[in-house]
């Protein structure tokens, strides 16, 4: 399943944030090489884990970490505008119809779909919370991954070569883009819906109407 | 019901805060646009990260006093489902299944708050923090309705509210000159001396998606509600020049 946790609430969710870190500690330094720091606890995090950004995670059945990624508003500190500003032609991007999206991973032997769960995730987040646009950072390696999953970001800008090759890009999240991304997670729009009503509350109303 | 069904007057609005030039003007602006959105209430609260508060609205006073009085601030699920968050809430997704919430709810009723809301968080830089919340008496279909149709248009007034409580933040160093990048000034030059999009990302071998990110940043740095108005006020403040 999706769950949908501010980092002030990760300690409700031990396992599920013990096996986050490690699995981003796998992705990160041991699968792609980059220079990312491992705590002795084997966690990667970096100083944006520390703005309380909100984690959207794949919860495999066991309650470990399938995949997630980790989002946070451009109108505050984040990544793409204090590191990769010669990426995006010295703009810093700054909305708050546009958040970052960042450290996207998957865990090693992740359940079939979890990618693309992700992304259904990320649409509805945007549906929501009227984002229009997430900016995010990503390596030449996984621009397969969006690309089977029917999330292909456009491109800002790039640096490097080859599988070293880093780039700054944009997603939208058109109705269509929705549906082929549903199709790919073969999860049902209700089923994503509701996964983001645990977290954030339902259309029910709970509150008494006194008028 | 008499919810604005557009926009006529929001950029004039906007206008009134972008003078602005002490605090007690915000009151009046928090006024002028709970009447144009013709709603109960509306509501700007700012705290920094050294727990310095400023807040304007259109709350009764008393009720103000009652909320301070009573503690409040420690039991009102808007503030406890906000605090350290980013996205927009409807009162009705927080949770009031505590007693003292429901207590707290009803007093909120009783001096006119309202039966229905809506806050928008906003993360501001160095720890900074405010909410912009909405209120009103209306049936659930009606609230989502309004809050639908206006929410983009909220969560852009909500962060040009923001930016002008920053600019006059005492104590506050001046913010530079120039507040957009090389890149942004040659959108806004182009757009403003009539070039389409296309046109634009085109000499400036750019896609178009890529300058609408553009063109969306220079417009939140600007504090405008769209292209055209964001275009003016880079005229207007001297940053284009054509």
């Amino acid at each position: 399943m999706i769950r949908y946790i501010y980092a002030d609430q990760l300690q409700n969710f031990p396992l599920l944030r013990d096996t986050m870190f490690r699995d981003r500690a796998d992705q990160f330094r041991t699968r792609l090489g980059w220079e990312v720091s491992v705590d002795a606890d084997g966690f990667e995090r970096d100083e944006y884990d520390d703005m309380n950004p909100l984690y959207v995670i794949w919860e495999k059945a066991d309650g470990t970490h399938g995949g997630s990624m980790r989002l946070l508003p451009t109108v505050g500190r984040c990544m793409v505008n204090e590191h990769f500003l010669s990426l995006t032609g010295g703009v810093r991007i700054e909305s708050p119809i546009i958040w970052e999206c960042t450290r996207f991973c998957l865990a090693r032997n992740t359940d079939p779909g979890a990618a693309a769960a992700l992304m259904l995730a990320g649409g509805e987040v945007m549906k929501g919370f009227g984002v229009e646009h997430y900016v995010g950072v990503f390596d030449a390696r996984m621009v397969r991954i969006y690309k089977r999953i029917g999330a292909s970001p456009e491109v800002l800008g790039s640096q490097g070569d080859g599988r070293e090759r880093i780039s700054v890009g944009l997603w939208e999240f058109s109705a269509q883009a929705q549906a082929r991304v549903a199709a790919s997670a073969g999860i049902t729009p209700e089923q994503s819906r509701g996964w983001f009503e645990t977290a954030f509350g339902t259309d029910a109303p709970r509150m008494t109407v006194a008028a | 019901m008499g919810f604005a069904a557009n926009f006529p007057g929001t950029d004039g609005l906007l206008e009134q805060l972008e003078n602005s030039s002490k605090p007690e003007d915000f009151q009046e602006v928090s006024v002028a646009l709970r009447d144009h959105y013709a709603i109960a209430h509306l509501v700007y609260h700012w705290v920094s990260a050294d727990g310095e508060q400023f807040g304007c609205g259109t709350y009764d006073p008393v009720w103000v006093q009652r909320y301070v009085e009573k503690g409040y601030l420690r039991i009102d699920p808007v503030i406890q489902g906000c605090y350290q968050r980013f996205h927009p809430v409807d009162w009705k997704r927080l949770d009031w299944s505590s007693k003292a919430a429901r207590a707290f709810q009803k007093d909120a009723i009783g001096h006119g708050v309202g039966n229905q809301g809506y806050s928008i968080p906003i993360r501001g830089p160095n720890g900074q923090f405010a909410l912009f919340s909405l209120s009103h008496n209306c049936n659930d279909e009606t609230w989502q309705l309004f809050t639908e149709s206006n929410r983009r248009e909220l969560i852009l007034i909500s962060h040009a509210f923001n930016q002008k409580a920053l600019e006059l933040e005492p104590g506050r160093k001046p913010e530079p000159a120039q507040p957009l990048s090389p890149r942004e000034v040659e959108a806004m030059t182009l757009l403003a001396v009539g070039y389409s999009r296309a046109q634009v990302a085109e000499t400036l071998s750019i896609s178009e998606h890529t300058l609408r990110v553009y063109i969306e940043s220079a417009r939140f740095k600007l504090g405008a509600m769209n292209t055209t108005h964001a275009v003016a006020r880079a005229l207007s403040r001297g940053l284009i020049v054509v």
